[in-house]
């Protein structure tokens, strides 16, 4: 095995067209098991933590732009307010030793339907760039997620960085676990509202083969607000409503029976889930008003 | 490959270190440096927490190169020559040792969190020490061990 240490992007990408078969690595919480269980032997680590451009992140024309390899530590400390969905995700990540480590570029490099910021990313529509010596696409992170573990990487591609408006309206999140810390969600969902576009953003996790949206519930909500004259008056919440949502965002879900949770049980705290976000939103909304 | 790295305040070089290694195994197998314990190597545990760039992080999930030119302190490098770290003697004290193999890990996240807040409440010694299984259950005594060390550090601060 080849241990690849670039010190700049420059570097780093080309590195991966010179060794596709190389492994990225930065906060090693998923590639580092796989080798300590030897379940993994790639050709080459591609270390990434020695690559300054990746643990910056910067504000453009009202976006911010995540560098792949910043921490959830850091997205909690310094993203709170222009990010508070990805930001609330960040804080129910592992412990914090994994915090100080993992990062959202990693969740991303992984594409576990499980990874906690998915589905605060799909509500937020985020957008993944990525770079190979061959140029940089920007990819809707709704498109990045391909299969189970599996993303639309090209194997000469790195991931650069992730491109998220902070938001004009209400964002939360919820994820259900065995505890409080140290757990790999076993259902997730995020939610955003835009009231400036009055749409609504969705991402569910955990409960289909990759993080998704539930595009029809959303419609839904936002139609829903609209008629009502919701979005403008910030009325209260019909309850009838609130409910359909969630049963609209469980039949977006495609969950399985695992170690964690049966199906059943996942459609269940989705619906209930989805229920709680919109109440807690919503909420967040009146009083911003 | 070699390793270059400074551990507990001494510059350390190690050959022969295997591209996929964990700076864990580096240092419990290469340096002789057996205080991080390893138990789960997939960072679920914390029995293997030790402060990197000083920063607390499992070092089973830290790839040996990315500690190539860094600052590791390991819970051997606690205690002063003379003297057990307040969190150790507090640890002692409040009989929050009993198989020890998650002590390590806890001392070190222990005084990395009274370090950043020398007085925290309860939800925040719980939330620090998250990451840091006792599989003898011991907790309570741990958070004892945590309050007593607080306690002890601000009265030493009075007495100054």
């Amino acid at each position: 095995m080849e241990f690849l240490q670039p010190s700049s992007w420059a570097e780093a990408v080309e590195a991966k067209a010179a060794c596709p078969g190389a492994v990225p690595v930065a906060g090693g919480t998923d590639v580092m098991v796989g080798l300590n269980f030897d379940r993994r032997r790639p050709e080459a680590l591609l270390d990434l933590t020695r690559v300054p451009e990746l643990a910056a992140w910067s504000e453009h024309d009202g976006r911010v732009r995540l560098g792949a390899a910043v921490t959830y530590a850091r997205v909690i400390d310094e993203l709170g307010d222009r990010l508070p969905g990805l930001a609330m995700a960040s804080r129910t990540v592992g412990s914090p030793q994994i915090r100080n480590r993992g990062t959202v570029g990693g969740n991303l490099g992984a594409a576990s339907p499980a990874g906690d910021a998915h589905p605060a990313l799909l509500a937020a529509d985020a957008q993944v760039e990525v770079e190979s010596v061959r140029g940089v696409r920007v990819i809707p992170v709704a498109d990045f997620y391909t299969g189970v573990k599996r993303n639309a990487l090209e194997p000469d591609e790195l991931i650069a960085g992730i491109w998220v408006t902070p938001p004009r309206g209400p964002q939360q999140f919820a994820k259900i676990g065995t505890r409080n810390a140290m757990v790999i969600s076993v259902a997730a969902f995020g939610l955003a509202l835009h009231p400036d576009r009055r749409e609504v953003g969705t991402g569910i996790g955990s409960a289909a083969p990759t993080p998704r949206r539930a595009l029809n519930a959303a419609a839904f909500l936002a139609g829903a607000l609209e008629d009502a004259g919701l979005w403008e008056s910030r009325g209260k919440l019909p309850d009838p409503l609130a409910r359909e949502f969630g049963e609209r965002v469980r039949g977006a879900a495609a969950p399985i029976d695992d170690v964690r949770g049966t199906a059943s049980y996942r459609l269940h705290a989705l619906a209930v889930m989805a229920r709680r976000t919109l109440a807690w939103a919503w909420n967040d909304y009146q009083k911003a008003a | 490959m070699r390793i270059t790295t400074t551990v507990n305040g001494e510059q350390r070089e190690v050959d022969d270190v295997w591209e996929g290694e964990s700076l864990l195994y580096v240092l419990r197998e290469r340096m002789g440096l057996p205080g991080s314990k390893n138990a789960c190597e997939q960072g679920e545990c914390g029995s293997c927490t030790v402060m990197l760039d000083g920063v607390p992080v499992c070092a089973c999930l830290v790839a040996a190169g990315q500690a190539q030119g860094r600052e590791v302190l390991t819970v051997e490098g606690l205690a002063e020559p003379d003297a057990l770290h307040p969190v150790q003697t507090a640890f002692v004290d409040a009989g929050a040792v009993q198989c020890g193999f998650c002590t390590p890990g806890l001392v070190v996240a222990a005084a990395d969190l009274l370090r950043q807040s020398p007085r925290p409440s309860d939800p925040e010694i719980r939330e620090a020490l998250a990451g840091n299984l006792c599989r003898c259950t011991g907790y309570e005594k741990i958070l004892d061990a945590v309050r007593l060390a607080a306690d002890r550090l601000a009265g030493e601060e009075v007495a100054r």
